[in-house]
């Protein structure tokens, strides 16, 4: 939109980028996919990396002492 | 908006809908306080988060598609006819109404309205399956109930031409079966593959009771449910129509609130029956349960859930009763199936919206039997078959099945339970640890200026 010297009955969408709608949406799927991904991947090696540090059996007891 | 009636019809049902959207925020605020409230304190930092980001995910898929099920897929397709592309196109996540559009000012609002919903359905789920799911595979089943299967459901069965109103004479005003017996159905397929926590039955099968860590913030998130539903209750009528509008067999001027299959009723009637529901609801659970909250609350929850198929018509002391008959029916199958096929569903969801929308759908079949779906010509009359049906679709075909087959394929790529390690330990060991450690270490820093 370059001005709103106009009559708003002739005037639809007025977000920048008109045209590029299919690739903002592939765009938008691409990275809701790729969140997904990179959330299984990272809970994997969280779940890793505790099990190393705190998954002994005494490690455990502990904490169902302390956090029931 | 070409003139002021135009312009003041429109401005009215803008506000209207965004306001329900409002209060139906509410629903998850409550949902959330309520599962938190019902995990052990070790694992109420991931219970939370688990809940939370669900309202992205589902968001950000109910615009890349979900919104667009439900216009293009009324009729099945393959029931009464093909997919809609016409109805979709408008509502496809590259369409100008679904952006900024001065010519379009409220797709966005429905749009919203119907979000919320999702929502609802996902968090519904959540609640269940608590303290053992992964948050990963948590969250793929958020997407699928929230922005694939309900909005399916809702397409075919919560719609003024869905091919099951038209072909079964369906008739679910407020949801009992498309957002609640789904998603209990859904919650029993995931649970029915994911297991117990560990702990929950004894050796010889006996169930144990896990309490949760704060009751107070278990009810006080119902209440904010119950407050939320209401909202809820507001946005599935359409709140004023004209018959001309309609276009149906309504005779002469009187405009009229609808519900979404543009069937007349009034805010006076679903505000009669949601408080009459609820309070067979908690009248019913307070006994059957020995005055225990938890099940009291839910029971009120579960009384206007059983109730919500045909609260726009009902009498409100048949919603009253029917919500007696619900929460009556839920406290007993949740202990009967945990007991028998040792499901541990940690909040009671199945039962609560599962069972009980299941009943609210059969019961409606009897008691509405023979009132038109809808107000247009040669469509079923509502019927207790026609109901049944459309029950078992609900909580099996679209609820259970998907979610079974789903938890299946995530159990065998080793993505739906967390480590029993992790389970023992809780989800939040390490976070309270270094907590623990950070307290340790400023307490010391503390008594070393003494």
């Amino acid at each position: 939109m370059e001005t709103w010297a106009v009559d708003l009955a002739d005037v639809g969408a007025i977000y920048p980028w008109q045209g590029a709608e299919v690739i903002m949406v592939i765009v938008g799927v691409v990275l809701w996919l790729w969140w997904h991904v990179a959330q299984l991947r990272g809970e994997n090696e969280e779940f890793k990396a505790d099990l190393a540090k705190y998954g002994s059996p005494e490690r455990i007891k502990k904490a169902l002492d302390e956090h029931p | 908006m070409g003139n002021n009636l135009d312009a003041i019809t429109t401005v009215f049902t803008e506000f209207y809908y965004w306001v329900t959207i409002v209060f139906m925020f509410l629903i998850h605020v409550g949902f959330c306080m309520y599962e938190v409230g019902a995990t052990r304190y070790r694992n109420h930092l991931h219970t939370l988060m688990k809940n939370t980001m669900l309202i992205p995910l589902v968001t950000i898929t109910f615009y890349f598609f979900g919104w667009w099920i439900y216009w293009a897929l009324p009729n099945g397709p393959g029931f009464t006819g093909g997919i809609l592309w016409d109805m979709g196109a408008p509502n496809a996540p590259w369409s100008e109404v679904m952006a900024t559009n001065l010519g379009d000012r409220i797709t966005g609002v429905f749009w919203a309205a119907f979000l919320l919903f999702s929502w609802t359905a996902a968090s519904i789920v959540s609640g269940s399956v608590i303290e053992r799911i992964r948050s990963g595979a948590f969250w793929i089943h958020a997407v699928l109930i929230g922005s694939v299967f309900w909005i399916i459901d809702a397409a075919w069965g919560w719609s003024a031409t869905g091919w099951m109103v038209q072909l079964l004479g369906y008739h679910d005003a407020y949801a009992s079966g498309v957002i609640h017996a789904i998603a209990g159905g859904y919650a029993l397929g995931i649970l029915v593959v994911l297991g117990p926590r560990i702990g929950k039955f004894a050796a010889d099968g006996t169930p144990r009771d896990i309490s949760p860590h704060n009751p107070w913030l278990v009810t006080i998130g119902l209440f904010l449910i119950y407050t939320g539903f209401w909202g809820f209750y507001a946005a599935c009528n359409v709140p004023i129509i004209s018959p001309e509008t309609i276009d149906g067999l309504i005779t002469g001027e009187t405009w009229t609130a609808t519900n979404i299959y543009l069937g007349p009723t009034t805010l006076g009637a679903i505000t009669f029956n949601f408080l009459m529901s609820l309070s067979g609801g908690l009248l019913m659970a307070y006994v059957v349960s020995k005055g225990d909250p938890f099940w009291t609350y839910s029971g009120g929850l579960a009384g206007i859930i059983t109730a919500s198929a045909g609260n726009d018509l009902y009498h409100p002391i048949q919603a009253m009763i029917i919500g007696g008959i619900g929460a009556f029916l839920a406290y007993k199958l949740h202990y009967f199936v945990e007991r028998k096929f040792k499901i541990d569903d940690a909040v009671g969801a199945v039962a609560v919206h599962g069972y009980a929308g299941f009943i609210g759908l059969i019961i409606c079949g009897f008691v509405l039997w023979g009132y038109p779906s809808s107000p247009y010509e040669g469509y079923a009359a509502i019927n207790p078959l026609g109901m049944f049906i459309g029950a078992i679709i609900m909580f099996f075909v679209l609820g259970f099945l998907p979610a079974f087959i789903i938890s299946k394929i995530m159990a065998a790529a080793g993505i739906l339970r967390i480590p029993r390690e992790v389970e023992l330990m809780g989800l939040d060991f390490k976070a309270l640890d270094e907590a623990e450690e950070a307290r340790e270490e400023i307490r010391n820093a503390e008594k070393a200026l003494v």
